[in-house]
C-alpha cells in the first residue's frame, strides 16, 4: 500500500515537473521539432514487450532445467532474442522517433600559436641550468640503472642463462621402454606397419625428450648411417616423437599411398606435414622441418623387452640457436 | 519539486562544472555511413568478450595439475585430465548457462577479430589513415596484433588436445627467434615444453588481465583520438568538405542507433553461442605432449600463420654448428612482423610516393586512388592465399586436391596472383574513374544546356 502511494506521488511529481517545464521549452529550440509518430511508438512498445517475453523465457529455461539437460539452443534463442528485440526498439527510436538532425561544423584544426607557446615554455624553463648535457646524460643513466634494477626480477621467470634445460634427456643406456601404462614394450609385440608410443620407465611422460615413436620395418630395407648399424635390432626403430620443426607430436604413420613417388612408409607430423624417413634414420623428405628426427638406439634385453642402448642421435625438439651442437644430455 | 532531468544535470554541473563538456559531447557529430559501423562492432564484441570472460573466470581453474574427471560427459568419465581441462568441460556440462557463455565468448573472439580486419580494410581502402589520423591507424594495428595473441592465449588455456598442439607450435616458434629464442622461450615457459606449472598462471593472468587491460587502454586511446580529430566522411554532397564535417549529433540521433547496434551485435553473438557449436573441447580430449591429431585447425585468425609455416621449404640457416635461423621463424615470426611493418609504414610511404602531405578529412572512394587500391588488393591477396593454404589439408579432404599439388600451386600462386591482381585492379580503378568523370562532364553539360534553354525561353 505504502509503496503504491509512493509510486503515485512520484508519478504526479514527474507530471507536474513536465507541465512546469513546458513554457520554458517554448523559448528557443536547440533540437528542432519533429512530427509525432504514433505508429513508431507502437512498434517500440511491441519490441519492448517481445523483449520481456524473451527475457522471461530465458529465466524460465534457466530455472526449469538442470545443468546436464539444459537446452543450450533455447537459452541462446531467448537471450539473443531479448537483445535483438531491445535492439529493434532502439533502432526504431533512433530512426523514426527521435529528431534526426544533420548538422555541420568545422573539423578541428592545428594550433600553431599554442604549439609555439609550449615550445617556449619548455625552453625557458631550463634557463637556470648551465650544464644541460651533463645533467641530461647523468639523468638518463640514473633512469636506466633504476629501470634495469626494477626489471631484473623478471629473470626469475625461467632458466634464462641456463639453456642446458633444453638439452636434457631422461634416456640412458639400459633404460627400459614402457608404454602409456608403464608396461614394458616387448620386441616381439612390435608389428610392422604399426605405430607405438614409448616412454622411459619411471620418468615423467610429458617431458619433451621422453616420448618415442616405435615402428618395425623390414631390416633388409634399412639404409641407416654406418654408425647406427646396430641401433635397430630386428628392424625395430625408435625416434623422438617431438617434431623438429615446431614441436608437435609425430602423430601419423603414413603407408605409401602412391609408390612411384613415395616408395616407403614414413613418419608424418600433422601440424605442417613434415615427413621423416625412418629407413635413413629420420631424415626430412617433405615439409618444412630443417633437421632430421633424433633417433634413439635400441637393444633387446634377455626378457625380450626393448631398452635404450644409449641416448638420442641429436638434441630433441624444435630448433634454436644451439640445437645443433653436440648434445650432453645432462640429468636433472 | 523534483525535476528528473534538470536536477541531476544541475547536481553534476555544480560539483564538476562539466556542463559545457556534456553539451559538447551531446552535440559531437558522427558522419553516417554503413561502413563506419564496423569499428563499432569491434567495440561491442569487446564488451561481450569482457562480460562473458568474467563469467568464465568464476569457474575456470588455471592449473595443469592432474585430476580424474567424473561427470555427466560419459566418454571422459574416469580419465586423468588437467584441472584446466576438467573445469572447462564442467563449464560446458555442469554449470547452468556455462556452455552458452563459453561458446559466446569463443564466437565473440572470432567476430571481434573479423570485424577488426574488415574495419582495417575499410580504413585502408578509403585512405582514412592519412594525415591527421596516422596515430589512430598505428594504434589500430597494435590492437589487431595484440588481439591475435589474446585469442591464441584464450584457446590455449583450455588444455584440450587442440590447444596443446597450438602451444607446442607457439613454443617452437618462440625458440626459433634467432639467438635469443632459446633463453626467451625458456623464461616464458619456465622449462622446456610443456613448461612449469607456473606457466599456466602466467598465461592466465596475461589472458584475463594484462592483455585485456592493454586492449582497453588502446581502444580508449583510439577512440579519443578519433574524437579529437573527428571521423572522416565521404563526399556525399557539396556540404561535405575537407573543412566541414556533416553528421548526426551524439544525442539524440546517434545514441539510440549505437545502442541498437550494441544490442544487435550481442544478440548475434549469443545466438551463435547458443545455436552453433564451436570448439567442442570434450571431443578433442585432453592434451599430452606426445599426442597430435590430423586435421586440427586453429581459430581462423591464426590460419595465415599456419599457412606460412606450412609453405616454407625445408631449411634452417646455420653457421657452423649454430642454428642462426630455425625454420619456423620465417612463417611464425618474420611473416606477421613483415605484414605489420608494411601496414604501419604505409601512411608515410604513400606520402613519400605521392608527395601529398595535406590534411585529409574526406575519405577516398577506392577507385579514386588506383595505386593504393591496387597495392592493397595485391597485398591482401598475398596474405589471403597464404591463409587459404593453412587449410590445405581441409581442401584435400573436401575436394581431393592432393596436398603436394596444392603446395606446388600455392608456392607459385602467392607471388603470381598478387602481381596480376595489382595491374588488373589498377586498370579497373582507372576505368571506373574515367567513367565517373565522363558522367560528371555530361551532367554538367546537360545542366548548362537546360539553363541556357531556360534563359532563352525567359528571354522570348
Ligand atoms: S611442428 Fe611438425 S611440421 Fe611443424
Amino acid at each position: 500500500m505504502r509503496a503504491l502511494r509512493w509510486l503515485l506521488a512520484v508519478l504526479t511529481l514527474g507530471r507536474l515537473a513536465r507541465r512546469r517545464a513546458q513554457p520554458e521549452s517554448e523559448k528557443e529550440r536547440i533540437v528542432p521539432k519533429g512530427t509525432p509518430e504514433r505508429g513508431a511508438e507502437n512498434l517500440v512498445l511491441l519490441f519492448f514487450m517481445l523483449t520481456m517475453i524473451f527475457a522471461a523465457g530465458f529465466l524460465f529455461v534457466y530455472a526449469y532445467f538442470n545443468a546436464s539437460s539444459m537446452p543450450n539452443e533455447l537459452l541462446g534463442i531467448c537471450i539473443g532474442g531479448a537483445m535483438a528485440c531491445l535492439g529493434g526498439a532502439f533502432l526504431v527510436i533512433g530512426k523514426r522517433l527521435v529528431v534526426t538532425e544533420e548538422l555541420d561544423e568545422d573539423y578541428p584544426g592545428e594550433n600553431p600559436e599554442e604549439q609555439e607557446e609550449v615550445v617556449q615554455i619548455i625552453h625557458e624553463s631550463g634557463s637556470r641550468i648551465t650544464r644541460k648535457r651533463l645533467l641530461i646524460g647523468a639523468g638518463t643513466a640514473a633512469a636506466g640503472a633504476l629501470g634495469a634494477a626494477s626489471l631484473a626480477p623478471a629473470v626469475s621467470l625461467g632458466p634464462i642463462w641456463d639453456t642446458g634445460a633444453l638439452d636434457r634427456s631422461p634416456w640412458r643406456r639400459g633404460r627400459r621402454v614402457v608404454d602409456e601404462t608403464e608396461a614394458p614394450i616387448r620386441a616381439a609385440d612390435v608389428l610392422e606397419f604399426t605405430f607405438y608410443t614409448g616412454f622411459p620407465e619411471g620418468a615423467p611422460k610429458e617431458d619433451i625428450a621422453s616420448s618415442l615413436v616405435i615402428i618395425r620395418v623390414n631390416p633388409a630395407k634399412l639404409k641407416l648411417p654406418p654408425v647406427r648399424a646396430a641401433w635397430a635390432p630386428h628392424g625395430i626403430l625408435a625416434f623422438s616423437k617431438i617434431c623438429t620443426h615446431a614441436g608437435c607430436a609425430i602423430g601419423l604413420y603414413r603407408k605409401p599411398t602412391f609408390t612411384p613417388v613415395e616408395p616407403n612408409d614414413a613418419l608424418v607430423c600433422p601440424c605442417h606435414y613434415s615427413t621423416f624417413d625412418p629407413y635413413t634414420g629420420g631424415t626430412v623428405i617433405y615439409g618444412p622441418a630443417g633437421r632430421p628426427l633424433p633417433q634413439l638406439p635400441l637393444e633387446i634385453d634377455s626378457d625380450g623387452n626393448l631398452r635404450a642402448a644409449g641416448n638420442f642421435s641429436a638434441r630433441v625438439g624444435p630448433g634454436w640457436w644451439n640445437v645443433r651442437s653436440k648434445p650432453t644430455f645432462g640429468t636433472d | 519539486m523534483i525535476d528528473p532531468v534538470r536536477d541531476p544535470v544541475r547536481f553534476i554541473d555544480e560539483r564538476t562544472s562539466a556542463a559545457p563538456l556534456i553539451k559538447k559531447a551531446m552535440r559531437y557529430l558522427f558522419p553516417d555511413h554503413w561502413s563506419f559501423l564496423l569499428g563499432e562492432v569491434v567495440l561491442y564484441s569487446f564488451i561481450v568478450l569482457i562480460a562473458t570472460g568474467i563469467y568464465l573466470t568464476l569457474f575456470f581453474v588455471p592449473s595443469t595439475a592432474h585430476t580424474i574427471y567424473h561427470g555427466p560427459y560419459k566418454p571422459l568419465d574416469g580419465q586423468t585430465v588437467s584441472d584446466a581441462y576438467k573445469s572447462a568441460v564442467n563449464l560446458s556440462f555442469s554449470v547452468k548457462a556455462g556452455l552458452l557463455m563459453r561458446q559466446t565468448h569463443h564466437w565473440a573472439a572470432d567476430v571481434f577479430i573479423a570485424a577488426m580486419a574488415m574495419h582495417l580494410m575499410r580504413v585502408f581502402f578509403t585512405g582514412a589513415f592519412r594525415k591527421p589520423r596516422e596515430l589512430i591507424w598505428l594504434i589500430g594495428l597494435l590492437l589487431l596484433f595484440t588481439s591475435l595473441l589474446e585469442g591464441y592465449l584464450g584457446y590455449s588455456l583450455v588444455d584440450d588436445l587442440l590447444s596443446g598442439m597450438g602451444l607446442a607450435i607457439g613454443y617452437g616458434v618462440g625458440l626459433s627467434i634467432p639467438v635469443i629464442g632459446g633463453p626467451m622461450t625458456l623464461a616464458i615457459f619456465g622449462a622446456p615444453f610443456p613448461g612449469k606449472p607456473e606457466f599456466w598462471s602466467r598465461m592466465f593472468i596475461t589472458h584475463v588481465l594484462l592483455i585485456p587491460l592493454l586492449l582497453a587502454v588502446l581502444i580508449g586511446l583510439h577512440l579519443s583520438l578519433v574524437a579529437a580529430r573527428h571521423h572522416t566522411q565521404f563526399k556525399e554532397s557539396a556540404r561535405h568538405t575537407e573543412r566541414r564535417v556533416v553528421g548526426l549529433p551524439t544525442f539524440p540521433a546517434q545514441t539510440p542507433r549505437s545502442i541498437a547496434l550494441l544490442l544487435f551485435t550481442a544478440a548475434v553473438l549469443f545466438l551463435l553461442g547458443g545455436l552453433i557449436q564451436i570448439n567442442p573441447i570434450w571431443q578433442w580430449g585432453p592434451f599430452e605432449p606426445w599426442l597430435a591429431t590430423n586435421g586440427a585447425q586453429p581459430d581462423w585468425y591464426l590460419g595465415w600463420l599456419i599457412g606460412a609455416l606450412r609453405l616454407m621449404p625445408s631449411f634452417d640457416v646455420t653457421v657452423g654448428h649454430f642454428t642462426l635461423v630455425p625454420n619456423p621463424f620465417w612463417g611464425g615470426v618474420l611473416f606477421p612482423l613483415f605484414v605489420l611493418a608494411v601496414l604501419a609504414a604505409f601512411p608515410w610511404v604513400e606520402r613519400r610516393l605521392t608527395g601529398d602531405r595535406r590534411v585529409h578529412n574526406l575519405a577516398d572512394r577506392p577507385r579514386n586512388a588506383p595505386n593504393r587500391t591496387a597495392f592493397g588488393v595485391a597485398f591482401l591477396s598475398w596474405v589471403f592465399l597464404i591463409f587459404v593454404f593453412g587449410a590445405a589439408d581441409r581442401i584435400f579432404v573436401l575436394w581431393g586436391l592432393s596436398y603436394d599439388t596444392q603446395l606446388f600451386m600455392f608456392r607459385i600462386g602467392i607471388w603470381v596472383v598478387p602481381l596480376v591482381l595489382f595491374f588488373v585492379v589498377r586498370r579497373v580503378c582507372r576505368e571506373l574513374r574515367a567513367a565517373d568523370l565522363l558522367e560528371e562532364d555530361q551532367e554538367r553539360a546537360e545542366r548548362a544546356v537546360a539553363q541556357r534553354e531556360g534563359a532563352v525561353r525567359a528571354g522570348t
